[in-house]
């Protein structure tokens, strides 16, 4: 259960199928999935059972708040909107894919450069991470669907926190704490925006808001 | 320290307890910054009045920051007219919110409130520059949330947008100065900086920057655009506190480095001179054009800060020309009227406040009458403007009596180019005080005397007495510095001295004596002026008793059916100045002049843009604008190309850094 | 404690109507007339205060305020005027200041007086008020810098005090810039020609008689009490310039004083049959001009 190296091929596979999936549903599956892992893998970086207590606050809090509510949340505003699938992305969800493998490359080329403060137990958690943040950037950029936006972000967060994990000295509690904090409400006002989105437009593809824009005058 | 703790912590929790507590959201408000202010005036009473001054230093975790506060007789000054204000403010705002917003929610503007004060009342106390500046920052946005309050009008948010540029424009030229002084000074704490061997480049440099920066806050001409466009959009307690104290944060920070820097050179001193002429000339005449009873006290605010920095203009030229007797009186009547400032405009906004709640306008040439409908806020009212216009027996003269004497010992002995500047400062003191007086009979006139002009002033009654009450006891405030002058000064002894010292002046204990003698006379007569009142009154009521005293229609001069439209409006008050002043003003009139023989319909409507912002902001704004249109094609509205941005420069920075 | 400034002070109060009546006869003698008797301004007085007065319905206390505070404010400025080389009742550094913001304080109050009735001529005349004495302020504190600087101190009585024969002769061109400049000041707060014209009889072309019209009974008798104080108070400024004799005899020199009011009022007299007034709009620039020539005073005069 507290095998770092599984759980993060977990990670990259869930990934991937991020990448590939249409369904808006599955996206938030995934997501969901990809925080239960990552509270997993808080307590693996901190000997699994016998972790200090506020590894497992961090932990039981990060798991709670991204494998639960999280998903909670975006499953509502997908039922408020009702939209099912992602259509016509910028990039193909193949595209995607493939885009992903050259990421997971470049992941790998760039944890062999960085330079890191200290060594890290497990290899394979610095390209993992580097990969995480980069699909989400890449969702960010390639989707239409403001919800989809969102399963971006939370994969781009993911990949930041994961990284946090490969510093020996981690971070104090208090600035993770304040991060999910942040996170939170993010995806919160997040989750109120694409109901209102949708309600005011009957849609929530943000390309088609371009015409908010501020024209020249 | 503790009690000047308390208060900040009091007031803070009345906002913020104002967020949380539903119907009970304005008494929690109020009842934090009275009680706030109470423990301040204690605190910042306790230093005027001969105690120590508190200091307190404790580390911060921001760069170069400490949060080091102290309350010395300069900052304590400063404070009181805060604590003073802020209170009858508040209890005034607490009914006047209710009745005017009832339905709305309130918390946020109380909160505002809250924050505005207690961050005004850390900018007169931060010793560090960098608490300076956040203390600074965050009043200037909480008075940004302030201003666009009613924020569903479109010139309110315009008036928004105009402030948060302005003071941002300012707060830039404040940081560059306070690197500047931290590089020349040797550090960042007020205390430990070593500017006194600063080269004369430096320091000029740095004076620039803070007449600049400080001037965007203070409504110097030419950089007061935001204010007569800000200060009416606010609720009218919260335009009083902003026009009675937020601008002297500027006056404050102005002395504040005037008092760090090396002594002054004589260009210094003409600079603030010239521009407190301009300012306090150009202030009241633009005030004269206006329609709007708020914005119309707005440009006054430009016309009293001009009058102020007029008075710092002559103390800085006293220090430098060796006359410690210029330099105390330009000091004490800057930092007298200050107080007189903030006193009267404060009671005339929440007049004009009081006016607008009863009547639903602000337009002069729609009240009328109001004197006999509203006789408490009439009254005061009519002190607040008899104090602005520099009228004894009221503050206003007082320390405008002050700033003459500067001018005047300066005339003296001066030759050349100090005779000059004495010279500009007395006939612009004169001009300005004659033009503050057409200006406010006009604006009395129009809003309190003859007869309505509309029916809603026709209808209009008395408001209540919360709103009453600080519009009284301002005008009470007024009346006692004018006939208690000499104590008043001698209150101001400490600050004085401290003033005195930082320039190198001697003792100021002598000077301090000679206006104190003079003060004395000068209440002596405002006193015998009272005395003369009450005379002629007894007179009069003598002579009438048993007389037939009839009433009848005004007369008409032999025109037999007078309306009130007949009335002469305050735009026709004014205009013979208005014309004269016409390439200055440049008001723009549009009229339908009637015609024929049986003519039809007339029209006549005038407005007076500012030119600053006309002829100086705009196009400078236009060109920025210009610029930065052909930034344009970036911008194309979609989500995913920005985040395509974002991630381009992120993974370039990257790749550029493991190269 | 010297009597002099005190009696000098009842005995302006009792002369003051005088002046008036000095300038009139002069303009009838100018124009062929008998004219009325010196002594009019008593007679006009004494028949005021036995009339009952009429208030308009649109006034509210203000306007009854008006005379009140007007003739007490003028009152205590007469208090700190110097007379025939005598020091004023009132005297101390800065006293000037005090004497034009006491003059102010009577103008606020006629002009909210004038406002008050809600006519529009009065309010003509009030906003014509306004404008002038704003525009006249600037004059006549240069002529006290002027005349501060020249004595070397901060108070009335000793600025004028310090004037003699013998410092016309070596400043007579300074003196005499102040001079004009405070006889300029002088016809236009005093509502003369070429300012004002007092004996116009249509309301459109006055300034300080239509502020009035309303007032009637004791208030006009103290309206009028006011200005014939107020033309006192200048008046003794202009002539405490132009007549400074000092026999050293107190009794003497309040006599020259006495005599040089006269003059002043045969002056005014003659400058008003003599001249047209000037059109509304040129007379900013007189007044401007006032201000001028003050100011060019204070620069000749080596500090």
């Amino acid at each position: 259960m507290f095998e770092i190296n599984t759980l993060l091929v977990g990670l990259l596979l869930v990934n991937f199928v991020l990448l590939g999936a249409s369904r808006l549903g599955t996206s938030v599956r995934q997501v969901a999935a990809q925080g239960a892992l990552l509270s997993l893998l808080t307590l693996a970086e901190h000997a699994g059972w016998g972790a200090p207590w506020r590894v497992w606050l961090l932990a039981l809090g990060s798991g709670v708040v991204k494998a639960v509510v999280f998903p909670y949340f975006l499953r509502r505003a997908l039922r408020e909107a009702d939209v099912r699938r992602e259509m016509e992305p910028y990039v193909g969800f193949t595209a995607s894919v493939l885009v992903g493998v050259a990421a997971l490359a470049a992941s790998l080329w760039l944890a062999s450069r960085l330079p890191l403060p200290g060594p890290v137990e497990a290899p394979l958690l610095v390209p993992v991470s580097l990969f995480t943040l980069l699909v989400g950037l890449f969702l960010l950029v390639s989707r239409r669907k403001a919800l989809t936006q969102v399963v971006g972000y939370l994969v781009l967060e993911n990949g930041v926190f994961c990284f946090g994990l490969a510093l020996p000295e981690d971070a104090p509690l208090s600035v993770e704490v304040g991060i999910l904090l942040d996170i939170f409400a993010a995806v919160f006002i997040m989750g109120i925006m694409i109901y209102h989105i949708s309600r005011e437009f009957d849609h929530i593809d943000t390309d088609r808001m371009s015409s908010l824009r501020d024209e020249a005058t | 320290m503790t009690a000047f703790l308390a208060a900040l912590g009091l007031i803070m929790a009345g906002g913020v307890a104002s967020l949380l507590a539903g119907r009970w959201r304005s008494r929690a408000a109020v009842g934090g910054i009275v009680a706030g202010s109470l423990c301040g005036l204690v605190a910042a009473v306790r230093v005027l009045i001969g105690g120590p001054t508190p200091a307190m230093r404790l580390p911060w975790r921001v760069p170069y920051g400490s949060f080091s506060l102290a309350i010395d007789p300069v900052s304590a000054l400063f404070l009181l007219a805060l604590f003073v204000l802020a209170p009858l403010a508040a209890v005034y705002g607490g009914r006047y919110l209710e009745e005017e917003h009832g339905g709305e929610p309130l918390g946020g503007v109380w909160f505002f409130t809250s924050l505005l004060i207690a961050g005004i009342a850390l900018v007169f106390t931060a010793r560090n520059a960098v608490l300076f500046l956040v203390a600074w920052e965050v009043m200037s946005v909480a008075a940004y949330f302030l201003v666009t309050f009613e924020h569903r009008r479109d010139e309110v948010r315009e008036a928004g947008w105009t402030y948060l540029v302005a003071t941002h424009l300012g707060t830039a030229f404040l940081i560059a100065m306070f690197l500047l002084m931290g590089r020349a000074g040797g550090s960042l704490e007020f205390d430990e900086m070593q500017l006194g061997h600063a080269s004369p480049a430096v320091a000029g440099l740095l004076f620039v920057l803070a007449v600049v920066g400080f001037g965007t806050k203070a409504g110097l001409v030419p950089f007061h655009v935001w204010l007569p466009e800000a200060h009416p959009a606010a609720p009218s307690h919260i335009s009083a506190l902003m026009s009675g104290v937020m601008i002297k944060t500027g006056i404050y920070g102005l002395l504040r480095v005037l008092l760090l820097l090396p002594s002054p050179p004589a260009w210094w001193g003409w600079l603030l001179v010239a521009m407190g002429v301009v300012s306090g000339v150009g202030g009241v005449l633009f005030a004269l054009a206006q329609h709007d009873l708020k914005r119309l006290l707005a440009y006054h605010s430009v016309e009293n800060i001009g009058i102020i920095t007029l008075g710092l203009g002559v103390g800085l030229l006293g220090v430098h020309a060796g006359l410690p007797l210029v330099a105390l009186a330009g000091f004490a009547g800057a930092l007298l009227h200050v107080l007189n400032h903030a006193l009267f405009k404060g009671l005339l906004f929440l007049g004009a406040g009081a006016v607008a709640h009863a009547t639903g306008t602000r337009d002069l040439d729609q009240l009328g009458g109001l004197g006999k409908r509203m006789p408490w806020t009439g009254g005061t009212f009519l002190i607040g403007a008899a104090a602005i216009s520099g009228l004894p027996p009221l503050n206003g003269f007082v320390s405008e009596f002050l700033i003459y004497t500067g001018a005047f010992a300066a005339a003296l002995t001066g030759r050349g180019a100090l005779l000059v500047a004495a010279v500009a400062a007395a006939a612009g003191l004169a001009l300005i005080g004659g033009l503050a007086l057409a200006c406010f009979t006009k604006a009395f006139g129009a809003v309190f005397l003859g007869e309505p002009r509309s029916p809603r002033a026709g209808r209009a009654g008395e408001v209540a007495a919360a709103l009453r009450l600080p519009m009284a006891a301002l005008a009470a405030a007024c009346a006692a510095i004018g006939l208690a002058a000499p104590w008043v000064l001698a209150g101001m002894a400490r600050t004085l001295a401290q003033v005195a010292q930082a320039f190198g002046l001697p003792s100021p204990d002598a000077q301090i004596e000679t206006l104190r003698g003079a003060l004395a006379w000068v209440s002596l007569g405002a006193l015998a002026l009272l005395a003369a009142v009450a005379l002629a009154v007894l007179a009069r009521r003598l002579l009438l008793r048993g007389r037939t005293v009839t009433a009848a229609p005004t007369w008409g001069c032999g025109y037999s059916a007078p309306s009130p439209r007949m009335q002469y409006t305050a735009s026709s008050f004014a205009q013979p100045l208005v014309d004269l002043f016409q390439p200055v003003l440049r008001t723009e009139a549009t009229a339908t002049l009637p015609s024929g023989a049986f003519p039809g319909h007339a029209s006549f409507a005038s407005a007076t843009p500012d030119p600053a912002e006309r002829r100086l902001y705009r196009p400078l704004f236009a060109g920025v604008a210009a610029l930065f249109g052909r930034l344009r094609w970036v911008q194309q509205g979609r989500i995913q190309l920005y985040l395509l941005y974002l991630v381009a420069t992120l993974l370039i920075l990257l790749l550029w850094k493991v190269r | 404690m010297d009597s002099a400034p005190i009696l000098r002070y009842v005995l302006a109060f009792a002369l003051a109507p005088l002046l008036g009546g000095v300038i009139a006869k002069t303009k009838a003698f100018a124009a062929g007339r008998n004219g009325a008797p010196l002594l009019q301004g008593y007679f006009d007085l004494a028949k005021l205060l036995r009339k009952g007065t009429v208030y308009s319905t649109t006034t509210s206390w203000i306007f009854r305020a008006g005379p009140v505070v007007t003739v007490g404010a003028v009152a205590v400025a007469l208090a700190l005027v110097p007379m025939g080389g005598a020091r004023a009742p009132l005297a101390f550094p800065g006293d000037f200041l005090l004497l034009a913001y006491l003059l102010a304080v009577a103008r606020f109050f006629t002009i909210v007086a004038a406002l008050d009735t809600g006519s529009a001529f009065e309010g003509m005349g009030a906003s014509r008020e306004a404008q002038f004495s704003a525009l006249a302020e600037p004059g006549l504190v240069l002529c006290f810098l002027a005349l501060a600087r020249n004595a070397g101190d901060l108070s009335l009585s000793a600025s004028l005090g310090a004037l003699s024969p013998a410092v016309w002769r070596s400043h007579a061109a300074v003196l005499a810039l102040v001079a004009a400049a405070l006889f300029i000041v002088f016809l236009a707060e005093n509502a003369r020609i070429p300012v004002d014209d007092p004996t116009t009889h249509l309301e459109l072309t006055m300034i300080h008689e239509v502020m009035v019209l309303d007032h009637g009974g004791p208030d006009l008798a103290l309206v009028e009490a006011a200005s014939w104080l107020k033309m006192w108070v200048l008046g003794a400024l202009v002539v405490g310039v132009v007549a400074p004799v000092r026999t050293g005899i107190p009794a003497l020199d309040g006599g020259v004083f006495l005599a040089a009011m006269l003059v002043l009022g045969v002056a005014v007299g003659v400058v008003e049959s003599a001249m047209a007034r000037l059109r509304l709009l040129r007379v900013p620039q007189l007044l401007v001009a006032s201000g001028v020539l003050a100011a060019l005073a204070t620069a000749l005069i080596s500090g």
